[in-house]
């Protein structure tokens, strides 16, 4: 029985990977903002069959309440055999553009708060030699585009952060999971036009269940945006920055 | 955002509240004070009965709630798919005791719907196993409503097309399973005449449907493959899930033609070589053949396309099917999907679709003159003391409504009591004149 911590467990991609994992007997730690949802998501993991689900509130921008917040999820399931990290927020570009602020809220949301965890988690699975620790980046931080660059920032500065910790632990025998979603239906793109490229949760979340039984090192979900990104990112500086991405 | 039914027609722009709790959906009817609102599942229904300018989707109403293990019993938000309780509940052994066509429907939209499947004469509507149900009404308050809890908000949700308020979560019961196999007999009739009496003779079967070739004419009128079905006993409730296919962009429009659709109904109907022959199958391909190929409304191509679907009183039987039929097939307009059945008795909600009697559910691509066809179908249909069916529907005119729904009054008299008009309105409501 995997023992399973999920931050921002109340996001849409981690809720139908909850479930995935819920089918297959896990037992759940989850954090999440959202007190009532929380309540109820985990009634509903169980009833999918989960070992058991335990829950707390937490707003990953308390960063002096990241480390309790681990300490009491370890506690509470005898250990951590996974960690998924999949909160975020998709910040109004436009207005970051106009406020420090609030570019360096989302730049908190996305990138600060998940070094932190990642930090103590890290520490914690070394220790322990053994586990996975996936996160939920994205493929908006294989490159910067004037359409989300704050939002592309912290993901991009996520996913550099996760190659270097890969690199630190795999000779603990930790496994470190980078997972790039494309374009996502979710209420974080809620106010977004859908069109082809657009995938429901349940597929990333297939995709993340089997990327961890794999122990596969980065994902593009679906897998042809790995395609779409080499791409993306071969298109030269000076040709690139006249685009409208 | 651009919102349209399975029909692809109409479209319109509209804004989405998508509530995750129960407070946010309170939150999102008071927010719609001034203008009115409509829920939506899964955008199944085919026309504009889950499109206005402001929409309430039940996409995050999708936890299940509670589940009494052995009675089989489950609450779930209306957010939560058949195919979701299919998926958890089926490997314990618990099916849905009716099911629609399609598993990709949420509980929310089957109980607005009241849909109904291929054991409606044994079953009844979906309603029927609807035990109670949470509704945000107009003035933000949450009732609760069942037989014996506000009985007639009850009778009027059930089948009310969303115009009563916002379902939040239902109480439901699944009937006890024992595999996941269906033995299904199908009988090949010659006309319709053969197919109405296979139907009325096989009464006692489960599950009955028929599928007509809509396209046969003169004594091979209404030639249909009467299919019927009933749970096999014993078998895996594991079995492997079949692979689905997806339909990747929009069809040419013209791929669909009279020619096509008869060459493939005429394959169809001949693929059958005996009179009678019986075959064990998964539920999945039995109940939902259709589910196997994702986005299959991109076939129609672009312009989009609509379903016909009328019952008759069994009374007009035979005489008045084979007019109709007559009809339909006289007009060269093609349909694969020609789906004929026999109803039961008709239910206590005010709105709800079946009636003791025949329904025939026919799909045709949008086209110039196709409503005018329409117009002629539902004089008849109306005549008979038929109804068309709201779920399907994108251009019924308001007294053809009146007609074939007379309790419409007593409906408009529970919206009135709650203050739901003017706050639930979807463009079909519109239309058929209730506002």
């Amino acid at each position: 029985m995997q023992r399973i911590l999920i931050v921002g467990a109340t996001s849409a991609i981690a809720e139908a990977s909850a479930r995935r994992f819920a089918a297959r007997g896990a037992r759940l730690y989850l954090l999440a903002r959202n007190l009532e949802r929380l309540h109820d998501l985990a009634g509903d993991l169980l009833i999918r069959g989960a070992a058991a689900v335990d829950w707390a509130v937490l707003d990953v921008n308390d960063f002096d309440r990241h480390a309790a917040a681990i300490e009491d999820a370890a506690r509470g399931m005898g250990g951590i055999d996974v960690a998924l990290i999949a909160h975020g927020t998709l910040g109004d570009q436009a207005a970051c553009e106009h406020s420090v602020g609030l570019a360096l809220q989302e730049l908190n949301t996305n990138a600060i708060s998940v070094i932190s965890l990642l930090t103590l988690l890290a520490n914690h699975f070394e220790a322990q030699g053994h586990g996975s620790l996936a996160v939920i980046s994205s493929v908006a931080g294989d490159r910067g585009r004037r359409s989300n660059y704050v939002y592309g920032t912290a993901k991009g500065a996520v996913t550099i952060f996760l190659q270097g910790l890969r690199n630190r632990l795999h000779r603990s025998g930790v496994h470190v999971l980078t997972i790039k979603p494309g374009f996502v239906d979710t209420p974080m793109t809620a106010a977004l036009e859908k069109g082809p490229l657009w995938s429901p949760p349940e597929r990333i979340a297939e995709g993340i269940e089997r990327a961890l039984d794999r122990k596969r090192d980065i994902v593009y979900l679906p897998a042809w945006w790995r395609l779409v990104m080499a791409v993306v990112k071969l298109i030269p500086e000076r040709l690139f920055k006249k685009m409208s991405l | 955002m651009q919102l349209q039914g399975w029909g692809r027609h109409p479209v319109v722009d509209a804004d989405i509240d998508y509530p995750s709790s129960r407070s946010s959906a309170v939150a999102a009817v008071a927010a719609s004070a001034r203008q009115a609102v409509i829920a939506r599942g899964m955008g199944r229904s085919y026309g504009d009965s889950a499109l206005a300018a402001r929409v309430i989707s039940s996409r995050y109403l999708n936890l299940l709630l509670d589940v009494d293990p052995t009675g089989g019993r489950v609450r779930c938000g209306a957010g939560v798919s058949l195919a979701e309780l299919l998926e958890v509940f089926v490997p314990r052994g618990w099916f849905l005791p009716v099911t629609p066509g399609t598993k990709f429907v949420t509980v929310g939209g089957a109980i607005s719907s009241d849909v109904h499947g291929k054991n409606h004469h044994v079953q009844g509507c979906f309603s029927e196993w609807v035990e109670r149900f949470d509704l945000v009404v107009a003035s933000g308050e949450v009732l609760t409503c069942s037989r014996s809890e506000h009985p007639d908000l009850f009778r009027a949700t059930c089948g009310g097309m969303g115009l009563t308020g916002i379902i939040l979560e239902a109480t439901l019961q699944l009937a006890p399973l024992q595999g996941a196999f269906v033995d299904q007999t199908t009988l090949k009739c010659g006309h319709l005449e053969e197919a109405l009496a296979s139907l009325e003779s096989r009464r006692s079967a489960t599950y009955s449907v028929a599928w007509i070739d809509c396209q046969a004419t003169g004594s091979r009128m209404g030639r249909a493959l009467v299919m019927l079905g009933e749970h096999a006993s014993g078998g895996t409730l594991n079995a492997p899930r079949r692979r689905v296919l997806s339909v990747p962009a929009d069809f040419p429009g013209w791929l669909l033609n009279s020619y096509s659709i008869g060459a493939f109904n005429a394959l169809y109907y001949h693929r059958v070589r005996v009179r009678s022959s019986v075959r064990r199958l998964h539920y999945e391909p039995f109940f939902y053949p259709l589910d196997s190929l994702q986005d299959w409304n991109r076939l129609y191509g672009k312009g989009g396309f609509t379903q016909y679907q009328f019952v008759i009183p069994r009374a007009a039987g035979l005489d008045g099917m084979s007019g109709i039929l007559k009809r339909i097939a006289g007009s060269g307009r093609g349909s694969f999907l020609a789906v004929l059945k026999a109803l039961g008795p008709e239910n206590a909600n005010t709105l709800s679709f079946p009636m003791e009697g025949y329904t025939l559910a026919l799909d045709f691509k949008l086209q110039p003159g196709l409503f005018e066809l329409f117009e002629e179908l539902d004089a008849m249909v109306l005549d008979h003391g038929g109804r068309i069916y709201l779920a399907k529907d994108c251009r019924l005119s308001a007294a053809g409504f009146r007609r074939g729904y007379p309790r419409w009054e007593a409906f408009q008299a529970v919206r009135e009591k709650y203050g739901a008009r003017g706050k639930f309105e979807s463009l079909q409501s519109e239309r058929i004149g209730l506002s």
